[in-house]
């Protein structure tokens, strides 16, 4: 026990362990909106005439929840858990950390019931009404004071490269969230606003947000995770100090320029949309150089694939990660771009990527990380390859079938017939979707059943460590009561 | 003095700032100069000199504001790109004239369900009506959810003088004091401007709903008749005969 106090002391785990398991109550509640949401597209008798679950008003639930919810409570944990490991130092701030908790969920759960009910600024990965805006600003202002009291609080001059992108990630965040959300309330108590901008700059700083809401939120930060939770479940240093340098400041200068990618062809200038393509075909070089450091980690200890599944979940992340950055600037080009826009070739790259990347790096991280916080083994190993398992089949469902729909979709869209007319209406190319979409139902339903089995063995793994803490404790206190 | 990484990994202070300066070049340099240069908006004139787009008349304000409500930006995008195959399903490809009163934009990045920039005027009313109540009774093939609830639901419209002044104040040139009326007159021609005064707002709406008659039920004023009022005036307001071929090439 007495062990078991310092390192409470030494270390604000119960920050930590908030944040793990509403990473995990977020995920199951993300996904299976996502999962509705694909059936009601296969399936459109599904939406009921129900307003609140309409396809465009649960749409935005799912991407808020799994990108803030499951992806932002997984980075809360980890950049709090990250920073005091590598800093040896206690987390500032116990009471405002508990305070970003709070606030958090609760941002989560009113912008979630809010879009349900009819409130959204109507901005892609940004419908949060204007009040939740200024609640998200105020949480994220604590988030870095948090953050950056805990660095100098160090007990060790350096500050670890997991840090710098944390910080990058906080930072820039900060920055597009408030920018893009600027905005006119119509009045004091009125839910509904208008943005500050129109058109064509509107559109501009909507995916300025958008491209960097995955280039920061989705990218840097979990390069964090990355550059800490690799080397740790690894047992090796980072493969190169040197490309890690290269490749963060790279990384961030560059993302900011590629948002005019998604507007290629419309009304934004080209000079704009040439400017963003040129730079996204440069970010394939930062992407791949973190790829590269966090895959060559393993060298020297490649046989961990074999019996490592927590390993395997992270290099797999990598990989996808890898695809899914070369994908990009592929799309990013103005001739493949004019078939992909506007098709499911962009939602099975979004997905390559978060289901992937995001979710399978967090994932890997997590069997990491929740044991160690409650000082116990994973409940079982078995069920971690199931997992792996049941989520490598799912993203392979998904993104296949996205691939099928959107280039199939594209290219049906744009065949002419011998007279140069139109070959197809645009409702044909919609009943070709049907099958691409039962599909990739089923790889959601896979993935979130890997995501089900994960949540069975935490739940486990939290009950046996604490029942191993009480038990600990009762044969002290017998000891104690002995002497 | 030899500049080394390692003063930066030391120094959380300066870690923060470079990482600022960094991230903030890229929107600077793109953002920014679309406020500055003029040829990003097209000049759109009508043949009496007036400006050819306006603002959206209340009715159609809160139509578009049911429209962003129900997420139909999810799978309906409004810009026509310079293809054939979008030039001949969808007409004239999109101008940035077209939005540039949309407070947010509604371009949208998906098309689930066909591009909507010039919908308007394609079908009637009755059409639209029968489509959004429920999307298979005209299109036995659509994935589209049905929103009965449309047509039930009357028109909220308490605080359409609150929204109009919102956007005024985001530059949309709705009037509220004689000059800005005057200035409406000459820029857009007296029937459009009375349409934008703010004081007269309610009476406007319930006359254009009156007037259009878009739900087909003229008793009751409803979401269908705001919503139907908007997509039947969307991409009509440029008269693409007025120009030639390669006018509106020379902004892009």
């Amino acid at each position: 026990m007495a062990q078991a106090i310092a390192s409470t002391e030494q270390y604000n785990y119960d920050i930590v362990r908030r944040f793990s398991i509403m990473t995990l109550v977020w995920a199951v509640v993300g996904m299976s909106a996502g999962l509705y949401a694909a059936l009601e597209l296969a399936f459109p008798h599904l939406n009921m005439g129900i307003a609140q679950i309409t396809f465009g008003r649960i749409r935005p639930v799912h991407t808020t929840l799994v990108i803030f919810g499951f992806g932002g409570n997984a980075l809360f944990a980890t950049s709090y858990y990250v920073v005091q490991r590598t800093c040896q130092t206690r987390l500032w701030g116990s009471a405002l950390a508990n305070f970003t908790f709070w606030g958090w969920q609760a941002i989560l759960l009113l912008g979630a019931l809010s879009y349900m009910w009819g409130y959204s600024q109507g901005r892609e990965y940004a419908e949060f009404p204007w009040p939740i805006d200024i609640m998200i600003a105020v949480v994220w202002v604590a988030y870095l004071l948090i953050y950056v009291q805990t660095l100098r609080r160090r007990s060790q001059p350096h500050i670890y490269v997991a840090n710098w992108f944390y910080l990058a990630f906080i930072l820039a965040t900060a920055l597009l969230h408030i920018f893009n959300n600027l905005a006119v309330p119509v009045a004091m108590f009125n839910m509904n606003s208008y943005s500050a901008f129109s058109g064509v700059q509107d559109a501009m700083t909507q995916w300025w947000y958008g491209h960097n809401a995955v280039g920061f939120f989705l990218t840097a930060a979990f390069l964090g995770m990355m550059y800490y939770f690799v080397p740790k479940q690894a047992g090796r240093p980072v493969y190169s100090y040197r490309l890690s340098i290269i490749h963060f400041w790279a990384l961030i200068f560059l993302y900011m320029w590629a948002g005019a990618h998604h507007l290629h062809w419309t009304a934004l200038p080209d000079w704009t949309s040439t400017l963003a393509a040129t730079f996204s075909i440069m970010l394939l070089l930062p992407s791949w150089g973190g790829m590269i450091n966090g895959i060559m980690t393993l060298s020297g200890a490649w046989e961990k694939l074999r019996t490592d599944p927590i390993m395997l979940f992270l290099i797999t992340a990598l990989s996808f990660y890898g695809m899914s950055t070369f994908e990009g600037p592929l799309m990013a080009l103005k001739s493949v771009n004019a078939l992909s826009h506007y098709t499911d070739w962009t939602i099975g790259h979004v997905h390559s990527g978060a289901l992937g990347w995001v979710a399978m790096v967090t994932f890997g991280s997590m069997y990491h990380l929740i044991p160690r916080l409650y000082d116990t083994k994973i409940h079982s190993t078995k069920l971690i390859y199931v997992h792996f398992w049941l989520a490598s089949i799912g993203i392979v469902l998904y993104i296949t079938s996205m691939w099928v729909a959107g280039i199939g979709q594209g290219l049906l869209l744009r065949a002419f017939d011998d007279y140069g007319n139109l070959a197809y209406s645009f409702i044909e190319t919609v009943t070709f979707l049907h099958q691409p979409y039962v599909w990739r139902a089923i790889g959601g339903m896979f993935f979130l059943s890997g995501v089900l089995i994960m949540v069975y063995n935490m739940v486990r793994t939290i009950l046996a460590g604490k029942r191993e803490a009480a038990e600990l404790e009762a044969r002290i206190a017998a000891k104690m009561a002995r002497a | 003095m030899k500049f080394k990484h390692e003063s930066i990994e030391i120094n959380a202070g300066l870690l923060i700032i470079l990482t600022l300066v960094v991230i903030s070049i890229g929107g600077l340099v793109e953002i920014v100069p679309l406020f500055f240069i003029n040829n990003t908006v097209e000049q759109v004139k009508t043949a009496d000199g007036h400006d050819a787009i306006r603002p959206y008349t209340p009715l159609e304000l809160r139509g578009r504001d049911i429209y962003i409500r129900e997420g139909c930006y999810l799978c309906h995008s409004q810009m026509i790109r310079p293809f054939r195959d979008e030039m001949l399903r969808y007409g004239h490809y999109s101008l940035a004239a077209e939005s540039q009163y949309d407070h947010p934009f509604q371009w949208g990045s998906k098309r689930t369900g066909p591009d909507l920039a010039r919908v308007g005027g394609k079908y009637s009313n009755a059409w639209h009506v029968a489509h959004l109540t429920d999307p298979r009774s005209v299109v036995p093939e659509s994935i589209m959810p049905i929103y009965p609830w449309l047509k039930k639901t009357p028109l909220e419209y308490s605080d359409i003088r609150d929204r109009m002044r919102a956007l005024r104040a985001v530059g949309v040139p709705y009037s509220e004091t004689d000059a800005e009326y005057k200035a409406n007159v000459k820029r857009f021609g007296k029937k459009v401007a009375e349409e934008l005064n703010i004081l007269d707002a309610e009476k406007n709406l319930v006359g254009q709903a009156e007037a259009g008659d878009y739900d087909g039920d003229p008793k009751h004023l409803t979401e269908m008749d705001a919503l139907v009022a908007y997509l039947q005036m969307l991409g009509t307001m440029v008269d693409f005969h007025q120009y030639d071929e390669g006018y509106f090439a020379k902004f892009r």
